[in-house]
């Protein structure tokens, strides 16, 4: 669509791999039974990348973000930072942090409500020992945006705006110099006049600061805006992936469509029926069949695909860039 | 599809309006506010006690007189000498002014100035009731954290579950069982624990004395223990579990802080805040004491001075130590709304 994504596209392919979960199962047991809240994901970020990972609440997204992190520990798979698995001695871990920060959706919350921003910002220096504490705090607030930094110092939370404070969660991540960024959700609490802010902050700290980075978000015009590829997942799988404007200028999985659909520019709206997905219950076959509008309206049968969606499981897709999708009928219609 | 983000991004956030700090003077501004609520509300007290004392049931006169026979002369006098003959407001005004000048009057049945009276017991109330107060809240901020933190677990749900059975036990039973058990002795138990008093007869001097002192609160300051750390514990453990549901426990954690110092530098700070404020709010009624705990111990302490003056009743003396626990526990709910404040900077700059 303009040139900066074509470049984007070019410069995908040849990133070097820097966080990546490899076929990442999550379980959490939940009241007898038994869900699987991350089922299977193959996931790459490329040095310098931003990723997002959409879908409908309830997917998977936010337990991702967490394994990704450390802070849930995947029932199998692994995640891998750098080439080397990432193991969950409280050594390997706290220097695990140092290279990946978190940013929440609610900066209210992310906040303790006792603590000035000074304390806040300086909190990740501070457990890790490192020199210079008011220098990094100083550099940290600034490049979130957030100048001159010392009128910040002691000012506490309640003080500032949403956005403000967004960035003082951002600068407390970035006080750490990390490689990676995983938002969850970062503006969705937002006021919409300062989203564009917030997003343009993450898109300058990759540009000067390299940093990588997955936005987690069910707003699929956010992740057009900020991502060089986006993961699209469903019921704690990823079903389709690859650049941003394939994957949502031409989007071939069915749930993807279905997405798509319900914004505005969209010509018409595909409503999904059926059950909300439930992780104690993925059903056999296709994972989306039970509500796929492709099926139902016989077009997969027409393809002669409609037998496997209903009982043969689909592999799960590799974290490749290029653009992919796990859908017996888009396989017919792409080769 | 939406248009790609511009870089609309500002350079520089300026800090903006809300610029002024918050400063101390907002704090005393508040602490002034607060002190005047609280005068008026003694104000409202003093109102209070003067007319419902005296729209109480019985001549005083003759409660004093306590079917001694006495003339109507006698009566008379006694009547004038206590300024019952003068008109309301003016009886009033005196009352206002006594109180003031901490003249509460003279007891009927002691014989002697009310404000001494309390003078003499308020000593042993605030060291029983004191104490009990330091270990309960100490026991239950320690077993409401460890419950809190570890939600669920055998320690929480077997200390949550002592403490709430504690709690429901009436007073004067546990006293007594205590009593029986710990004091007079059962069976093979021995009599572990003077029961009467807060000294012995024959209490050496010195070091000694603290002792005998000490051995005397240990099943007074049980009993008050037993029956209300569960408060305290509770408190602690509901706020801890909201604390640690919040993203900045999350967010500390990515950072790499271990778990006992999320507790101690996050969760553990902020749960304490309602805590303070109760524990505030409950010294106001330490001076009151614990009247049932002091009777069946006969401590000598104000809440027996109470007990003693509604059997009798005492009026005078009814009136005086019922002043004393109102007014104080106006005077520590006031405090502890400044002390919240002070602690919390959301409070402290709104
Ligand atoms: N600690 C947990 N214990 C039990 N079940 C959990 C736990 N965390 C998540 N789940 C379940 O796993 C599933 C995925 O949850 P998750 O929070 O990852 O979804 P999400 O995609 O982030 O949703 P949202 O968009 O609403 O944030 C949900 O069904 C949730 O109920
Ligand atoms: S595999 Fe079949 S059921 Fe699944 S999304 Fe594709 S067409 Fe729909
Ligand atoms: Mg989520």
């Amino acid at each position: 669509m303009t040139e900066t994504q074509t470049t984007a596209e070019a410069v995908t392919t040849t990133r070097p791999t820097l966080l990546e979960a490899r076929d990442l199962h999550v379980e959490f047991s939940s009241r007898g039974r038994r869900a699987r809240a991350v089922d299977g994901v193959n996931l790459a970020i490329g040095e310098g990348e931003i990723v997002a990972l959409v879908g409908e609440s309830g997917c998977g997204k936010t337990t991702l973000a967490r394994t990704l992190l450390g802070l849930e520990r995947p029932t199998s798979g692994e995640v891998r930072y750098d080439g080397n698995p990432l193991t969950y001695t409280s050594k390997a871990l706290k220097t695990y942090r140092r290279q990946v920060q978190l940013v929440l959706q609610d900066p209210t919350g992310s906040l303790n409500p006792r603590h000035t921003v000074y304390e806040a910002v300086a909190e990740g220096p501070r457990i890790h020992g490192l020199p210079d504490e008011q220098d990094l705090v100083s550099k940290a607030l600034s490049h979130a945006g957030l100048r001159p930094p010392d009128r910040f110092f002691l000012r506490y939370p309640h003080e500032l705006s949403g956005g403000q404070r967004q960035r003082v969660v951002i600068a407390g991540a970035l006080a750490l110099n990390p490689k990676v960024l995983i938002a969850d959700e970062p503006v969705a609490s937002l006021d919409a006049s300062v989203r564009g802010e917030i997003l343009a902050l993450l898109l300058r700290l990759r540009d000067e600061l390299g940093l990588s980075a997955l936005v987690v978000t069910h707003d699929l015009g956010l992740a057009w805006n900020i991502a060089d590829r986006v993961a699209v997942m469903y019921l704690g799988r990823i079903v389709e992936s690859g650049p941003v404007e394939q994957v949502l200028t031409a989007p071939r999985h069915p749930y993807t469509q279905a997405l798509m659909s319900v914004l505005p520019e969209s010509p018409e709206r595909v409503v999904l029926t059926g059950e909300p997905p439930d992780p104690t219950r993925i059903p056999g076959g296709c994972r989306f069949h039970a509500r796929c509008q492709v099926l139902a309206s016989g077009k997969a049968a027409e393809a002669g695909v409609h037998t496997r969606c209903r009982t043969e499981p689909l592999p799960i897709l590799p974290a490749t860039p290029e653009a992919q999708a796990a859908c017996y009928y888009a396989e017919t219609t792409t080769p | 599809m939406t248009t790609p983000l511009e870089s609309a991004e500002p350079a520089v956030q300026a800090a903006g309006p809300a610029d002024e700090r918050p400063t101390s003077r907002g704090t005393l501004q508040y602490a002034l506010s607060k002190a005047g609520g609280a005068l008026f509300s003694i104000a409202m007290v003093l109102v209070g006690t003067f007319f419902v004392f005296r729209l109480l049931p019985g001549d005083p006169v003759r409660n004093l007189a306590q079917g001694r026979n006495m003339t109507p002369d006698q009566l008379d006098l006694e009547r004038r000498r206590l300024g019952l003959d003068k008109p309301l407001i003016d009886q009033f005004l005196n009352f206002v002014g006594d109180t003031l000048r901490l003249d509460l009057g003279t007891s009927y049945e002691y014989k002697r100035p009310v404000i001494d009276l309390i003078g003499e017991r308020i000593g042993p109330t605030l060291l029983l009731t004191g104490t009990g107060l330091v270990i309960a809240v100490s026991l239950g901020i320690w077993q409401g954290t460890r419950a809190g933190w570890r939600h669920g677990s055998r320690f929480d749900r077997v200390s949550t579950g002592v403490s709430l059975l504690l709690w429901s036990v009436p007073t004067f039973w546990l006293g007594l069982l205590l009593m029986m058990v710990f004091g007079v002795g059962i069976g093979p138990i021995p009599s572990l624990f003077p029961f009467r008093g807060i000294e012995s007869v024959d209490a050496p001097d010195g070091f000694g004395y603290v002792l005998d002192v000490a051995s005397h609160m240990v099943l007074p300051c049980l009993t008050l223990v037993a029956v209300v750390y569960a408060q305290y514990l509770m408190v602690m453990r509901s706020s801890l579990l909201e604390e640690v549901s919040q993203d900045y426990v999350t967010v500390a954690r990515a950072k790499g802080l271990r778990d006992d110092e999320v507790r101690r530098r996050h969760a553990v700070p902020n749960a304490l805040l309602p805590t303070v404020t109760l524990v505030f709010m409950r010294i106001g009624f330490v001076v009151g004491g614990a009247v049932t705990v002091e009777y069946i111990y006969t401590w000598p302490g104000l809440g027996q001075l109470f007990y003693r003056a509604i059997e009798v009743p005492d009026f005078t003396l009814m009136q005086g130590t019922f002043m004393l626990i109102t007014v104080s526990v106006i005077v520590m709910n006031t405090l502890a709304d400044v002390v919240y404040h002070l602690l919390d900077p959301r409070v402290r700059s709104a």
